[in-house]
């Protein structure tokens, strides 16, 4: 007995002692085959070790909130993917809830434009928003800039990131952007199968393939499983959140909202803007019977003059099965993203 | 000696090109390149615009003011013979903040000597700076400190103009224990899909000019008048508009303040 815990722990450190290694050699930014080309400008903002390491502290400081209790990782949790687990919306400072669902941070650097309604088109000017919002964090950026700057250890992590350590809102912005862009999720079963690295789908996971390729694939196309495009997905009977209206005051984006990707959706429940439907059952059933006619509507959820897309429950269950497989293990358990 | 010989020829050649550059710089010093500052003076009407003072507006309506902000940029002067110096961008992007004297003047250094009677800029921030690279965005421009109360961080953008303040024309706000109006104008027309653009062009001129060149140090004395915005091409009531935002009636507001700004008068001491 005790001769088998000594080889655990030794067996655990080896492998932690390998991670490490990985670590320091492997954080730099990269492009799955499979993926559409990145849309960030790296050119303005590279990915180093030193400002990603920077911009995960600052992922996980709470003094970015006005009472110092939340963090970025408060409402983004790495298990679920970088979303927050079971909330249909999230409770920020003071308990005060949010009005969207909040969204997993991943494949950040093949995002044309950030949030629900697509408001922010850059990666770098995401952060201000969680920390002004009175909702969420609710604090003045200046005051965070302060707060960091009287630290013992921030100023030294800017120097190793920056050259100097000045702290400045320009460096904390691209230095969060370089930890969120790391956060590259290419490496569920799917991924190993298309790609040929040894990844297998059973019948009903390729069953389930086609039909997805069949009737999602319009919104959730390409391997990051999203247009990136703007949708009314039929889920409001009547529209009391305007979505991408909000943004652009064309009438014709009432009601639409950004499509999600679907990687790790296993992990990411619940689901939509507003986190209306538990599971991916449930999911389903919307698209197929509960699909809202509203006059943004989008025209590939009418089917023969229905809203909504014919699917038996045999399909719904494949396509779960599907979806399953988009799950990436390696990315909600890479230390290098842990707190 | 041919060595000698050449070395002369070199040094007479070299003082000769010395001395004939020497003559042109002289040519060029009387005139050369000076500073122009840019006072700007906010106004209510004939009064000068101070917080907290109750005023009335076009339609008759009381109204104190608290917030009294604008950016210009993309400044241009124009001299009396037309010809247009462009002031460089990241010079000129400056937020007037009533209250804070320290906004009130900006300085433009090394501009080409001439008599200048005419100023072109815009009223925001133009759409390639909303649109640029957070490492653009500092000085007036840095969302988190300067630029943080004039900048929407859900809809990426400048607030242009940003005028509050009570009025018993508003509705009571419990929760602020007031009557608020406030108009907060920004939209440079949209990043990936088009939408509304208050950006707004400025050219106003003098009937004198500022005589502008090395040892000289004119300012130029502006005047912007915040009843312009409830007045002019549309009457603005605040009983009918309490409040405007990122809103389609944003641009009558950004029509009205496109006329609030005028040159007083120019410094020349």
């Amino acid at each position: 007995m005790k001769y088998f815990l000594f080889i655990t722990v030794g067996l655990i450190m080896l492998v932690s002692a390998c991670k490490k290694e990985k670590n320091t050699a492997s954080i730099e930014m990269y492009q799955p085959s499979n993926f559409p080309p990145a849309v960030y400008n790296f050119s303005t903002n590279p990915v180093t070790a030193d400002g990603f390491e920077l911009g995960r502290r600052l992922f996980y400081e709470t003094k970015l909130s006005r009472n110092n209790t939340i963090s970025c990782g408060s409402c983004h949790q790495q298990f679920a993917a970088f979303s927050h687990s079971g909330h249909i919306v999230s409770h920020g400072i003071d308990d005060l809830l949010g009005k969207r669902n909040a969204p997993a941070v991943m494949n950040m650097a093949w995002s044309y434009d950030f949030f629900w309604d697509g408001g922010v088109h850059s990666l770098d000017l995401v952060p201000p928003n969680p920390i002004k919002n009175p909702v969420e964090m609710d604090e003045q950026f200046s005051v965070v800039l302060d707060k960091l700057r009287a630290t013992t250890e921030y100023p030294a992590l800017f120097k190793k990131a920056f050259g100097s350590e000045e702290i400045n809102s320009v460096r904390f912005m691209q230095a969060l952007s370089q930890y969120m862009n790391r956060l590259v999720s290419a490496n569920s079963r799917y991924d190993k199968f298309v790609r040929n690295e040894g990844g297998t789908l059973s019948a009903q996971e390729l069953e389930g393939r086609d039909i997805f390729n069949n009737k999602c694939s319009g919104c959730h196309g390409t391997d990051l499983f999203t247009d990136r495009g703007f949708h009314n997905n039929g889920i409001q009977s009547s529209v009391t959140d305007s979505g991408r209206y909000l943004v652009t005051l064309d009438p014709t984006d009432i009601g639409r909202f950004k499509t999600p990707s679907l990687r790790n959706i296993e992990k990411t429940a619940p689901y939509m803007h507003s986190g209306k439907f538990p599971t991916l059952q449930s999911v389903l059933d919307h698209y197929s019977q509960g699909v809202h006619s509203t006059p943004t509507l989008d025209s590939a959820l009418i089917v023969n003059g229905q809203p909504g897309i014919p699917m038996s429950s045999d399909e719904k269950a494949k396509i779960i099965a599907f979806l399953l497989t988009l799950t990436d293990n390696d990315f909600i358990t890479d230390p290098r993203f842990s707190e | 000696m041919k060595s000698i010989y050449n070395i002369l020829v070199a040094f007479v050649l070299v003082s000769t090109f010395s001395l004939v550059s020497s003559c042109k710089k002289d040519d060029n010093t009387p005139k050369g390149n000076g500073p122009v500052t840019l006072h700007f003076d906010n106004r209510f009407g004939a009064d000068d615009l101070v917080l907290g003072t109750t005023y009335t507006n076009q339609a008759g309506e009381q109204l104190a003011i608290s917030t009294f902000n604008y950016y210009v940029s993309n400044i241009v002067l124009v001299k009396e013979d037309g010809g247009e110096y462009v002031v460089p961008k990241d010079e000129c992007y400056h937020l007037v903040r009533e209250g804070v004297d320290s906004t009130y003047e900006l300085e433009l250094e090394n501009v080409p000597a001439g008599n200048y009677n005419t100023l072109k800029f815009i009223i925001g921030v133009d759409s390639l700076k909303n649109a640029s690279p957070v490492s653009e965005r500092t000085g007036d421009l840095d969302v988190a400190t300067t630029a943080s109360d004039m900048y929407w961080t859900w809809n990426s953008g400048y607030i242009f103009y940003k005028i509050e303040g009570t009025s018993p024309a508003a509705p009571y706000d419990s929760m602020m224990g007031a009557s608020m109006f406030y108009y907060h104008i920004g939209g440079y027309g949209g990043y990936s899909s088009a939408t509304i653009n208050n950006i707004r062009n400025v050219t106003i001129s003098a009937s004198e000019s500022a005589i502008v060149g090395e040892g000289k140090n004119p300012e130029i004395h502006i005047f912007a008048d915040a009843k312009e915005v409830f007045d002019s091409p549309s009457l603005l009531s605040i009983a009918a508009h309490p409040g405007v935002m990122f809103a389609p009636f944003s641009t009558t507001i950004s029509d009205n303040y496109k006329d609030m700004f005028t040159i007083n008068h120019i410094h020349n001491d």
